[in-house]
């Protein structure tokens, strides 16, 4: 089987293309939405739609990749749990650095994500939804808040949707910063007003989750997907992808390459058609190292790895995680100990500080790293490194992932670009140090 | 120690509107603190002791309660800031891109380093996390305007539009 001819082949942005920037309600209505959302309510049980999004296999789109419908699932039907409100939470706190597709897909389709939350919402049963919000997202709050006015103006979002005794009553919790609360506990926490701290598990989300409450977080993009499959079956997703997975993704590219940017392609797209045809190859006098797949907290590949398939099960049987699917590129005028620093610089930063190891171990990790990259490494020092990362990355030791996390750029750069870190303390110096001064000269 | 305690500490109609239609969105008061605090901070620039307690009041919690919340989250100012605020992203992809070098042109055109605000009150320089731009990094935030690195090549004409 294969996609017919006047099938969707882009789901998530074909509206934006055609439209050539912003959909609007009109546009949106235009181009068929709204219409899976009444399908969802008016047609379908709970029920049938979870068992929809199980069959087209969707996996989160937030860098884990659990499947969708499955998740949904786990909320205990009304005969197993008290009387009250069951939650949805959109997380769209996008904060994974090198990541930029939820934004997108906000600023640029807000009736797509609300769309996907009210099909969403009758699958769980939830009757309150969030959108749980980047604080520096301003133009995504703008074009959310008003897809939300609209919708509600049209009595797609509020009381007795499609004239049934379904409600659901939506609005944007505006986060005040920190990348743990892209955690999905540290999320709720968030949500609730309180300190960003991840929270112990079990009891997990779905049974009891914001305000005690059964609640499913999902991300943005994976929400994005629910219309698509409602409109055109479990079937036509399948057959969207080119790999073991379903779908599309919206993949993206940065760095030192000739056109950096945002795709949506068959989820399983090579890397190498990723930098090569879409983001335009390397720029003239730059070679390309290493990968970060899917954001800052996944492993380093390298070039041996060009031909991978991006997606779930491929890119983790090659030691790393899809993540987010937008990867950043280390060319060859790039310190790799400089990026690890970098790297731990965040790492360090973001931990909420509940946890020893990472509170602790972090930031201990980056003066190393600082210290090997100004030239005051010592014989030893990588030694300490992989024994240290390797405590304080390994999941347990700590109550959420965010050093798990911090250690896989890490790791993977001790494992694949170790002759730079043993060059800086054999040398004492920083080798690619005269290269950017050199540069920087020249620039000015 | 203020000298108007009553008139520094109320909070005006409309930031009390604002909060409130936060709280109606959720299931208890305190719930919307974070929203609170960030509603009294575009009101007033930042959030300071007077306010910070005003605001507690109006959510019925304890003004230590609200701090440890307010020093959590780093879009919340506990201390004065310029009238604009730049975010200057030091995340990976900015790196890669040589952020470094638009970090020493901002720093040196504004003659402040990243933490401190201008002598004229003017701008505050802080580092922010990854912005979601990266196919147009290095880039930063003045207010809630983004800019690329495309734009960022001519600095002083985009500084000059926030007086």
């Amino acid at each position: 089987m294969e996609i017919q001819t006047g099938q969707e082949t882009k789901p998530l942005t074909q509206r934006i293309i055609d439209a050539g920037g912003l959909v609007n309600l009109a546009t949106y209505e235009a181009a068929g939405g709204y219409a899976a959302a009444r399908q969802a309510i008016t047609e379908m049980t709970p029920a049938e739609v979870r068992d929809l999004v199980k069959e087209a296999n969707l996996r989160g789109r937030g860098g884990a990749g659990f499947p969708t419908g499955v998740k949904w699932g786990f909320v205990p039907p009304p005969e197993k749990r008290s009387l009250g409100h069951v939650y949805l939470v959109c997380n769209a706190d996008e904060m994974e650095p090198g990541t930029f597709k939820d934004r997108y897909l906000m600023e640029y389709d807000p009736h797509l994500l609300i769309e996907g939350m009210i099909i969403a919402a009758r699958a769980i049963g939830a009757d309150v939804a969030y959108v749980f919000l980047r604080g520096e997202y301003y133009e995504a709050y703008r074009q959310l808040t008003q897809a939300i006015a609209d919708a509600t103006r049209l009595g797609y979002l509020g009381e007795r949707l499609f004239d049934t005794d379904f409600k659901l009553h939506l609005s944007i919790h505006r986060s005040g910063g920190r990348y743990i609360c892209g955690e999905e506990t540290a999320l709720l926490n968030a949500l609730e007003g309180k300190r960003a701290q991840p929270r112990t598990k079990p009891p997990f989300p779905p049974a009891s989750g914001a305000w005690g409450r059964p609640t499913i977080v999902n991300n943005v993009e994976t929400l994005c997907n629910v219309p698509g499959i409602l409109r055109n079956g479990a079937d036509w997703y399948q057959l969207l992808g080119s790999g073991e997975d379903a779908g599309t993704k919206l993949y993206g590219v940065s760095g030192r390459v000739n056109k950096p940017g945002l795709w949506e392609l068959p989820i399983g797209t090579t890397i190498r058609e990723l930098i090569e045809v879409h983001a335009g190859g390397m720029k003239s006098g730059y070679t390309l190292r290493g990968i970060l797949p899917g954001g800052a907290s996944t492993d380093f590949l390298t070039t041996e790895h060009l031909d991978l398939k991006m997606d779930y099960g491929t890119i983790q049987a090659a030691g790393s995680r899809m993540g987010t699917g937008t990867m950043i590129l280390m060319d060859d005028s790039v310190c790799p100990v400089a990026m690890a620093r970098n790297l731990q610089h965040f790492f360090a930063q973001e931990s909420c500080g509940f946890c020893t190891p990472c509170r602790e171990g972090l930031p201990w990790l980056e003066q190393l790293l600082a210290d090997i990259d100004a030239g005051r490494g010592k014989p030893g020092d990588l030694e300490l490194l992989d024994k240290n990362s390797a405590f304080i990355g390994a999941p347990g030791n700590t109550f959420c992932l965010h050093a798990t996390g911090a250690i896989e750029p890490l790791a993977s750069a001790l494992k694949y670009f170790r002759e730079d870190f043993e060059a800086h303390i054999e040398q004492g110096r920083c080798p690619y140090a005269p290269q950017h001064i050199d540069k920087q000269a020249v620039e000015a | 120690m203020s000298t108007e305690p009553d008139v520094v500490n109320a909070l005006s109609v409309q930031e009390i509107d604002a909060i409130e239609a936060q709280i109606a969105h959720l299931p208890d008061r305190e719930s919307a603190a974070i929203e609170a605090l960030q509603i009294v901070q575009r009101a007033r620039g930042w959030v300071s002791d007077d306010s910070l307690h005003a605001t507690a009041q109006l959510l019925g919690m304890a003004d230590a309660a609200l701090d440890s919340i307010a020093t959590f989250y780093n879009l919340i100012y506990r201390q004065p800031v310029g009238r604009h605020i730049i975010m200057l992203c030091d995340s990976v992809s900015c790196f890669v891109m040589d952020g470094d070098s638009l970090r020493g042109r901002v720093t040196e055109a504004l003659g402040v380093e990243l933490g401190q605000t201008t002598a004229d009150g003017r701008f505050t320089l802080l580092p922010i996390v990854c912005l979601g731009a990266c196919d147009r990094a290095p880039v930063m935030l003045i207010d809630d305007q983004l800019f690329g690195a495309e734009q960022l090549t001519d600095l002083d004409a985009i500084l000059a539009r926030f007086e």
